[in-house]
């Protein structure tokens, strides 16, 4: 009896809840909705219009609002430097073109590259490789930095968005977010990321920086580190640190965009375009599909010969890894 | 044949081992000590970071990888027994779910936290809710593990009330309180028809749940690495693969299990020979479809030996690892099929070296699964020390994975003490009768 009582009661009750929810879950949708239309009411309002000449010498007019201002004073706060790290120098595509013919193993790009990220030797962001196809093909020198994919398996990979894709090119990696799975190590076919497994190199004389994604540091205990394409150097306009270091004109980096690339070196700047026609540029490992923004010419008519005291030890790598 | 004095003994057979007798205590004991050991080595890592560990740059997974995909593996035998076996009315696996369902739930849970030691900052743990990206198959597995456990430990739990109303009544079992908490963890169980029908029900609605869960736990486990294209994981058969060899290591841990509770807790009418025969058969099928992917895996990319395949087949068929890798291949794998065969091996002790045998050969095969392919990248490995070249584990990481197995053992120990290790009731229903049911 006791039960028969109870059932409209509880009915009754449940039909409540499930009206008032359903006016919650109304005046919520409508309240976002308007709310939606006034922000965008009042960011169209200032929308002045600017004339602007484009990368192809062409005058147009756009939004006032869709420019977005290049400031050369450093933010004073951590979530500022996070988010400009993320977003990047707007309408560049930075690009990277490397000529193993030119290169002798001087190996200053990898010291440059040391000093200005406070690494350990054995994890320069950038290795020297001594490469050999097979066993007739001629040896020669491979500077292999991240190959900043335009399809990254790492990127994919990362559980938390701690590396990501920027629109002007490189894949950085937000040290304040990097939990240390390590799973872009794993995903990463071209062996491009290193990881803090202890406390850093220059932690004492790091410390109390506000830490910076373009540049890494100060670098963090228990998380990646990797090249950055010297992302902090690119938002000054100045060459990445290895490209500068480079005293045998390896090294070309510009804006895709421009179809232009400047020679680290010798500050020759050069069509991209012709440059990689007429020496037959390729990129590293293609077939996998990673689409990589660092671009190789072959080592032909090399300026400098091989030096006979590395070949033995680029003949043991290559038992390692071609047979 | 009176059924009510069957039904007392088997009761106060299944229920005497729940008792803290000195063995249990001396066990405890040891136990947590070598566990308190272990994680001292675990505080060093935390402070100074994961380079106490042998993992670098090149092999940057090696031991606690191999360990979670090898935890992840053994748990998936809850599903087989409980699950495959029980749809299939199987009776003889009945009274043998409990032991798989405590397994399962002990592994997959410390799966869990052993994935934590692994982690570069796992103060930032709850960054994967906070930031967590569906694109990542860290985050499908940290999902479907925690879906599995949650399972688990419901299929652990509904087949287990009526058992605790049992227990709450036992006099034998002191102190008070603990009967005081079984009584309300039977959730007032009086074993109506309309109460057995809620349970039956929700019991059948996990079995059938749990199956696609657990194929998925560790179907996304093997896509941590199948998701990359490094020679050696880059494979399409990764997630069967994996699957397979899951239930081989499960199978061998039921059977250590068994054979420890049916000697420990005198269970020896209710744990037999026949189950052991069984099991022994179990393990042999199992392992034969676990054959067959291996042959698939080293095989075919073995018979072409294209390029990059060619260094890391040759170093496992004969180069640095290569003796790993046939002892695993033989002494865990081909050899127990073959001595299972023989009706004689399929007693309980042959049965508990040969699963021992499997075992450990399972967990050496996860971390030759993983430590090959990473200390054979595409690009030549130059200018860094030694010891990034190749894998050597620290003494600290092994003690940290090593109190992993102690905390699995630890959980499994203590629920076998707290709940009957059998089900009483499905216990009861296969002595008083219809043993010709037997499959």
């Amino acid at each position: 009896m006791d039960n028969k009582e109870e059932k409209p009661k509880k009915k009754s009750r449940r039909d409540f809840i499930q009206q008032m929810s359903i006016v919650g879950a109304g005046t919520v949708l409508a309240g976002s909705a308007i709310f939606a239309g006034y922000s965008y009411q009042k960011k169209k309002k200032q929308g002045d219009r600017i004339k602007v000449l484009t990368a192809n010498n062409e005058l147009i007019e756009v939004d006032k609002n869709d420019i977005i201002k290049l400031s050369k004073s450093v933010p004073a706060d951590l979530t500022e430097m996070q988010k400009r790290g993320r977003e990047g120098i707007a309408g560049k595509r930075w690009v990277w073109v490397i000529d193993l013919s030119k290169c002798r193993n001087a190996r200053k790009c990898m010291g440059a590259c040391i000093g200005a990220h406070h690494l350990r030797p054995e994890q320069c962001h950038i290795n020297v490789l001594k490469m050999e196809e097979s066993e007739h093909t001629p040896p020669y020198y491979m500077p292999k930095p991240c190959q900043h994919c335009d399809n990254p398996p790492c990127v994919a990979v990362c559980p938390v968005d701690a590396t990501f894709k920027r629109p002007d090119g490189p894949v950085l990696i937000d040290n304040e977010r990097c939990i240390g799975c390590r799973f872009c190590i794993a995903a990463c076919p071209y062996s491009a990321r290193m990881f803090q497994w202890t406390s850093p190199l220059k932690e004492k004389e790091d410390e109390g920086k506000i830490y910076d994604v373009e540049l890494n540091l100060p670098e963090k205990k228990g998380t990646i580190t990797k090249c950055l394409m010297s992302a902090d150097r690119l938002r000054e306009s100045k060459l990445p640190y290895c490209v500068s270091a480079c005293p045998n004109g390896v090294y070309y980096f510009g804006d895709e965009n421009e179809d232009a690339v400047t020679n680290g070196t010798t500050k020759e700047t050069v069509r991209l375009s012709k440059l990689l026609e007429e020496n037959a540029g390729y990129r590293l490992m293609a077939e996998l599909g990673t689409k990589p923004r660092v671009y190789y010419l072959p080592a032909k008519n090399k300026s400098y010969p091989f030096q006979d005291k590395d070949k033995p030890e680029a003949k043991e790598s290559i038992k390692d890894n071609n047979i | 044949m009176s059924e009510n004095s069957n039904l007392d003994k088997v009761t106060a057979d299944l229920l005497k081992p729940i008792r803290f007798n000195t063995g249990f205590k001396l066990w405890m004991t040891f136990l947590l000590v070598s566990f308190a050991v272990c994680m001292y080595a675990y505080t060093i890592q935390l402070r100074e970071g994961l380079g106490v560990a042998g993992i670098r740059d090149y092999v940057s997974w090696g031991m606690y990888i191999a360990n979670f995909v090898f935890f992840v593996a053994t748990s998936l035998v809850g599903m087989l027994i409980s699950a495959v076996l029980g749809l299939l009315k199987i009776k003889w696996a009945a009274p043998l779910t409990r032991i798989a369902e405590i397994i399962a739930l002990a592994f997959a849970a410390v799966a869990g936290l052993v994935i934590i030691s692994d982690m570069g900052r796992p103060d930032r743990l709850l960054y994967l809710f906070f930031y967590g990206r569906v694109q990542s198959p860290i985050v499908w597995d940290v999902t479907v593990v925690t879906t599995y456990v949650l399972i688990s430990a419901l299929l652990l739990y509904f087949p287990l009330i009526p058992d605790l109303k049992i227990c709450s009544e036992n006099h034998d079992i002191s102190p008070k309180w603990m009967r005081k908490l079984y009584e309300i963890l039977s959730l007032g169980w009086q074993g109506t028809p309309e109460q057995e029908k809620i349970v039956n029900k929700s019991i059948k609605i996990l079995l059938v749940l749990i199956i696609p869960v657990a194929l998925g736990i560790h179907t996304v486990t093997s896509w941590l690495f199948a998701a990359t294209s490094r020679t050696g994981w880059d494979s399409t058969i990764f997630g069967p693969y994996f699957v397979t060899g899951a239930f081989v290591c499960g199978c061998a841990a039921v059977i250590i299990a068994m054979y420890f509770f049916r000697n420990s807790y005198k269970l020896k009418d209710y744990i037999t020979d026949m189950h052991f025969d069984k099991m022994g058969k179990l393990l042999v099928l199992v392992s034969l479809v676990y054959l067959y992917f291996n042959l698939n895996e080293f095989l075919v990319p073995g018979y072409k030996m294209k390029k990059f395949d060619a260094v890391h087949l040759t170093d496992m068929f004969a180069g640095e690892n290569a003796l790993l890798f046939w002892s695993i291949q033989l002494l865990g794998l081909i050899l127990p099929i073959i001595i299972l065969l023989f009706k004689k091996a399929r007693k309980p002790l042959p049965m508990l070296i040969i699963a021992l045998f499997v075992l450990v050969g399972g967990w050496f095969k996860r971390l030759i699964i993983i430590v090959p392919t990473m200390e054979h990248p595409y690009l030549p490995i130059q200018n860094v020390p030694e010891n990034f070249k190749i894998y050597k584990p620290t003494l600290i990481e092994t003690a940290i994975t090593l109190a992993s197995i102690i905390l699995v053992l630890i959980i499994v120990t203590v629920l076998s003490k707290i709940v009957p290790i059998l089900p009483i009731k499905e216990t009861v229903e296969i002595e008083n009768g219809d043993e010709t049911n037997n499959i």
